[in-house]
């Protein structure tokens, strides 16, 4: 069997001076181009505007540019969390039967259908939500189908649809984000299962345990960790995603905080405003994962 | 010598349990239909490169025409966008492939002081919105009154390839047999050579699938890239603000052209490696 990652430690070297000196560029770059724009984007969101109209800032403690983003911009954050939450819910339930089926039912073509899995990352994020304008189109072949079925009433109903359409409606940003997101779930989830030793289900139906009590109990805790990585993978970019809202939803109506972001900084010039929300945006991501990872018991992030 | 195994196809088949081929046939149907709508905007996508569009927009179906494949290249503003998006990723993707690799090997290999926080350092910018990270990007550059264009969109795409190279070969190269290393010297290799002849043989396949996944996210990218450009107008860029004012069907042409190379390296990678592995049995 191959070492796994608890083995490890032992056989790792001690470090002398060359591993150091490898990392050294890496971190250095990391430190230069990451942290270092953070405290940037710290300063600019206490500054203020030299006068309005202006792009100039002054530093001066300025705390209350949190309180005002949180209040102004409030319902823009919500909306962006509900929609990535319900896209990361429906990510996880999707991909996960089909990352078990790559895992344990493709043999030896899992590695063809894992690379058909990231076929999607080598074509446009961009064009491929474009091609979702054409799918969910009035016109479009989602909307006739559901409405050869005779279902447009129901999905009227259920809020699936608005008035018989999906385009420029919250849905369909959802169901861009779920596309567009899925694969992200995915990965981690099969590769939680491939480490899944097929031994212990056969053990565990030879003991006769029925199999949804061998999925509960073997398979679905040792898939956990590539549940938590996948829902986090899933969660985190969702909800900064703006480019959804702005081709599938109605973007001016229902904006989204990213959205709100990108404007604020590049049409409006406001960067104190637009620094402010994006640090309480990342603040209640980096929350929402603690609470998450903390509820979940496991710290295995990466 | 990589980390994947083929398993055994698992004996859900087996005779006296009916209860299970039902729910074989359920996850058959599940991923058929799952892979089905992964490329169902796939094959729009390519679908439209035949659309002989009578508006400006390549979205709704007018009628079929080749003229868009006998003239990819047609609207120069797409192909030097794409030339561009290219050029960013190749500085960006190789000098992040080069920081990134050596930074996962070292820490996949020897015991650090900080290792910890090292491994903190490197995941943050994975599990930071790109929106956080390109409005970031912006106040420095901002702050530091640099003009915004080509070398601050490499630097951007370099920094988020980074952190994505050195968790992915991290990944590949943990469970590698580097004893094979000392083996060598103790058979009078020099440093050098059992470099070039054992460690890079066994690092390769993990740096250049991270090296490719890389060029894909950066040739790919549109938020951070938004924050940094200033003038510098990439592919995604270019689609964004065409969006709402005219798509051209050439732009479907260039990013089938991709789609299908990146399809034939996956089918020609995964066949060379199934035969590779029977070879080995």
């Amino acid at each position: 069997m191959a070492k796994d990652d608890t083995t490890d430690d032992r056989s790792l070297r001690k470090a002398r001076f060359a591993p150091y000196l490898m990392t050294l560029p890496g971190l250095l770059c990391l430190y230069l181009f990451f942290l270092v724009p953070l405290v940037t984007l710290l300063k600019i969101a206490l500054s203020v505007r030299k006068e309005s109209g202006s792009s100039d800032v002054d530093f001066q403690w300025k705390w209350s540019n949190f309180s005002t983003a949180f209040t102004d911009f409030g319902p823009h954050l919500e909306r962006a969390f509900i929609y990535a939450a319900i896209a990361t819910v429906v990510c996880v339930v999707v991909a996960y039967p089909i990352a078990y089926f790559i895992a344990f039912k493709a043999g030896r073509w899992a590695n063809l259908l894992l690379g058909l899995v990231m076929v999607p990352f080598f074509t446009s994020f961009l064009l491929r939500t474009i091609a979702w304008q054409s799918l969910f189109a009035d016109d479009g072949p989602v909307l006739g189908i559901i409405d050869s079925l005779g279902l447009l009433g129901a999905t009227d109903a259920i809020r699936l649809t608005t008035n018989g359409k999906i385009m420029n409606t919250p849905p369909a940003v959802i169901g861009g984000l779920i596309y567009n997101f899925m694969p992200f779930a995915l990965l981690p989830i099969y590769v939680s299962l491939e480490k899944v030793q097929v031994g212990l289900i056969d053990a565990a139906s030879d003991l006769y345990s029925s199999f949804s009590r061998t999925f509960r109990s073997v398979i679905l805790p040792l898939s956990m960790p590539g549940v938590v990585a996948g829902t986090l993978l899933t969660f985190i970019p969702a909800s900064g995603d703006f480019i959804n809202n702005e081709l599938l939803g109605n973007a001016a109506r229902e904006p989204v905080i990213g959205g709100v972001i990108q404007s604020r900084f590049l049409d409006a010039g406001d960067f104190p405003t637009a620094s402010a929300i994006s640090l309480v945006l990342m603040v209640l991501i980096t929350a929402a994962v603690l609470i998450y990872a903390k509820f979940l018991g496991t710290e295995d992030l990466a | 010598m990589t980390a994947t195994t083929t398993k055994p196809m698992s004996s859900t088949s087996s005779p006296g349990r009916p209860r299970r081929a039902w729910g074989t046939i359920v996850l058959w149907i599940v991923a058929i239909g799952g892979f089905v709508y992964l490329f169902i905007p796939l094959v729009t996508i390519a679908v439209f490169t035949f659309n002989d569009p009578e508006t400006k927009f390549n979205t709704s179906w007018q009628g079929f025409t080749f003229d868009n494949w006998l003239h990819p290249f047609k609207d120069k503003a797409f192909t030097d966008a794409l030339l561009v998006s290219v050029e960013v990723a190749m500085v960006a993707c190789i000098i992040a492939t080069i920081l990134g690799s050596l930074m996962a090997m070292a820490m996949a290999r020897y015991k650090m002081h900080g290792g910890a926080a090292m491994n903190l350092l490197i995941v943050l910018p994975l599990t930071t919105p790109e929106i956080v990270m390109g409005s970031s990007l912006f106040t420095l550059f901002f702050n530091l009154g640099v003009d915004r264009g080509f070398w601050t969109v490499v630097i951007a795409h370099t920094l988020f390839c980074l952190s994505f190279v050195a968790m992915t070969v991290k990944a590949r190269v943990r469970g590698l047999d580097w004893s094979l290393e000392d083996a060598a010297a103790d058979l009078g290799s020099t440093p050098a050579r059992t470099f070039w002849q054992i460690t890079v043989p066994m690092i390769i396949p993990g740096v250049l699938a991270a090296f490719l996944l890389s060029l894909a996210l950066s040739i790919d990218d549109y938020i951070i890239t938004s924050f940094v450009a200033g003038p510098t107008i990439t592919f995604p860029r270019r689609i964004f603000d065409s969006a709402r004012i005219a798509l051209p069907p050439q732009v479907h042409v260039l990013a089938t052209i991709i789609m299908l190379v990146a399809i034939a390296i996956i089918v020609i990678g995964t066949i060379a490696g199934n035969r590779r592995e029977a070879q080995n049995r």
